[in-house]
């Protein structure tokens, strides 16, 4: 009676995940649809508590009282911009409970496991421990406690290829000789480097690859507890994370430039090469705040294209108190979100609606694209690598090929800029250069505040 | 390999199937929640976690357990509040883009400013 009922609870904890994961592809019905994934989730741990196997429930308690003192500041106390560094600390979480239940069951049944479970736990516990020092190293350079930059040495792959041979042959090792506990717990000790050198060669600009990738391990850790310990909704829900995380890094990887390859086998951390072009002989023609701000008022359509820049300078509520101000002058405004705008898939669009933009001014490259040649004025902020024609048109360039905003297509482009650095990927920006272009200088939030006090005036 | 396992690698297929489905409809919009949505998710590790915690099969299992659980349940409280925070942000602008004129938008203005001070 009791199993059908803790069965019960894990088949409709399944489908609500399955439903909340739906409400998802709607902004309308995603909040309800994830407090049902809560309720189901409530329902699978009451289910599993009234299990016959669990006989005490000190530790238990213990265990969900500090989870949930962990828990509630990590949900309410973090930062909209601190957003990627605090999925990466919770990918690190989840990977380390798969991997201690992992652990745990090796230690309880050791060389009486079979081959398939075995498979399931030596799984579980590789791509769980290598998610959560690559999780972990992720934090530190989203944190900045360890260095942003891309760490590369001499012979660097052949180390990570070594290091990954040798885990794949101790995995398979095990699978005929599971008692051996020596080459299990070396096979863990060697995942946890793997983990570590991953992430160490990735720079920060590529990090929301590599949040999205380690998603999709956190996630496959978690589906291989479920083989391990016989459990369908575990299999489901890890098998969703896992779908999710693989989707997102291929959003990711084409959106900037990635192969497909380079993903998969984690090796994207080579420094970028030089262009070819440089900017010599060109120059820019800057502009007022006042001037720009008679631009932006009469214009009919401008569309606004956030970088990272933006969020670095807390410029969001500038932003839209500047758009209401040409919105009040009659203009329309909408927001051009480029796939890698921020630091993972999406985080440009929650800055943004965070500080009040309506999302549906938001729009993704494939949607805006075709509306620039219509609008009178494109205002790039803190964004350079992800409008940089160079992408289209020129073939020696490292961004070549990258889909990027055709905001050189608009009539006019007004780039607010700190200084004449090329962007992150060390490259000079043909569209700065352009006719069309005129630059206004300063720290982006102050440059937003001038025009918005001009604004008013005008 | 037995019956068993075989079975739940039809239910980790389709489970896959259905996860490739619908996650390729999430608009980029939402690429951030649907994170950390699927990140609380599968803090349901949380349910293995809590029989080694509870089963009293000798202290090493008992501890590691407890640790599991405290490690899961952190993303699923975590998790679970963080998306519903920011979901939260996500709101429909009450005036349709395209008559957003002065009237329009002034007469909206009073709406918005509720969750938005100084928005005029």
């Amino acid at each position: 009676m009791r199993e059908t009922f803790t069965q019960v609870t894990y088949l409709v904890a399944s489908i609500l995940f399955i439903l909340g994961l739906r409400s998802l592809t709607k902004p309308d019905t995603a909040r309800r649809g994830m407090h049902y994934a809560a309720i189901g989730m409530l329902l699978a741990i009451v289910g599993t508590l009234v299990q016959h196997e669990i006989v005490r429930y000190d530790w238990i308690a213990g265990g969900l009282i500090v989870g949930t003192i962990i828990g509630v500041p990590l949900g309410t106390e973090v930062p909209m911009t601190a957003m990627p560094q605090r999925i990466a600390i919770s990918h690190m979480f989840g990977a380390l409970a798969a991997t201690l239940v992992g652990v745990a069951e090796y230690w309880l049944h050791g060389a009486g496991l079979g081959t398939a479970k075995m498979a399931a736990v030596g799984f579980e516990v590789l791509f769980g421990s290598l998610t959560v020092t690559g999780s972990f190293m992720a934090f530190g350079k989203l944190q900045e406690i360890i260095t942003g930059r891309s760490v590369t040495y001499k012979g660097q792959n052949a180390v990570n290829i070594t290091l990954f041979g040798a885990t794949v042959v101790m995995f398979f090792y095990l699978l005929f000789d599971p008692g051996n506990t020596v080459i299990f717990y070396s096979m863990i000790g060697l995942a946890l480097l793997i983990g570590v050198f991953m992430v160490l060669p990735i720079g920060g600009a590529d990090m929301p690859v590599v949040i999205s990738l380690l998603n999709s391990y956190a996630g496959l850790a978690s589906a291989a507890t479920g083989f391990a310990i016989g459990n369908n909704v575990l299999i489901i829900a890890g098998a969703l994370d896992g779908a999710s995380g693989f989707i997102l890094s291929i959003v990711m990887s084409k959106a900037m430039n990635r192969s497909f390859q380079n993903v998969i086998f984690g090796a994207f951390g080579a420094a970028p090469t030089t262009s070819a072009k440089t900017a010599s002989g060109l120059s820019v023609r800057s502009i007022s705040a006042e001037d720009a701000a008679i631009q932006l008022a009469y214009a009919k359509l401008v569309i606004i294209v956030p970088g990272y820049g933006m969020a670095v300078a807390q410029a969001q509520h500038q932003v839209r108190e500047l758009a209401e101000l040409i919105e009040k002058k009659g203009g329309e405004v909408k927001y051009a979100i480029h796939p890698v705008a921020g630091r993972m898939p999406g985080h440009m669009n929650v800055l943004l609606a965070e500080a009040n933009v309506p999302y549906d001014r938001l729009y993704d490259m494939e949607e805006i694209n075709g509306e620039f040649e219509r609008a009178d004025v494109a205002l790039v902020i803190g964004a350079n690598d992800v409008v940089n024609p160079a992408a289209r048109a020129d073939k020696s360039s490292p961004i070549y090929g990258m889909p990027i905003l055709n905001a050189d297509k608009a009539q006019s482009i007004i780039v607010l800029k700190r200084s004449m650095n090329p962007g992150f990927a060390g490259i000079e920006n043909e569209l700065f250069y352009n006719d069309k272009t005129t630059l206004l200088f300063g720290d982006a939030k102050a440059s937003l505040s001038k025009l918005v006090a001009e604004m008013k005036t005008v | 390999m037995n019956p068993t396992s075989f079975m739940q690698l039809y239910v980790f297929m389709l489970a896959a199937f259905v996860g490739f489905q619908i996650i390729t409809r999430v608009p980029p919009l939402l690429h951030t929640p649907l994170m950390s949505a699927t990140n609380a998710i599968s803090a349901i590790s949380l349910v293995g976690s809590l029989v080694a915690a509870g089963s009293d099969k000798g202290m090493v299992s008992t501890v590691l357990g407890f640790v599991a659980v405290t490690a899961a349940m952190a993303n699923v409280v975590g998790g679970f509040v963080i998306t519903d925070r920011m979901l939260k942000m996500f709101k429909h602008d009450p005036t349709p883009p395209k008559d957003s004129s002065k009237t329009a938008n002034a007469k909206e203005a009073p709406a918005k400013d509720a969750k938005a001070p100084g928005a005029v």
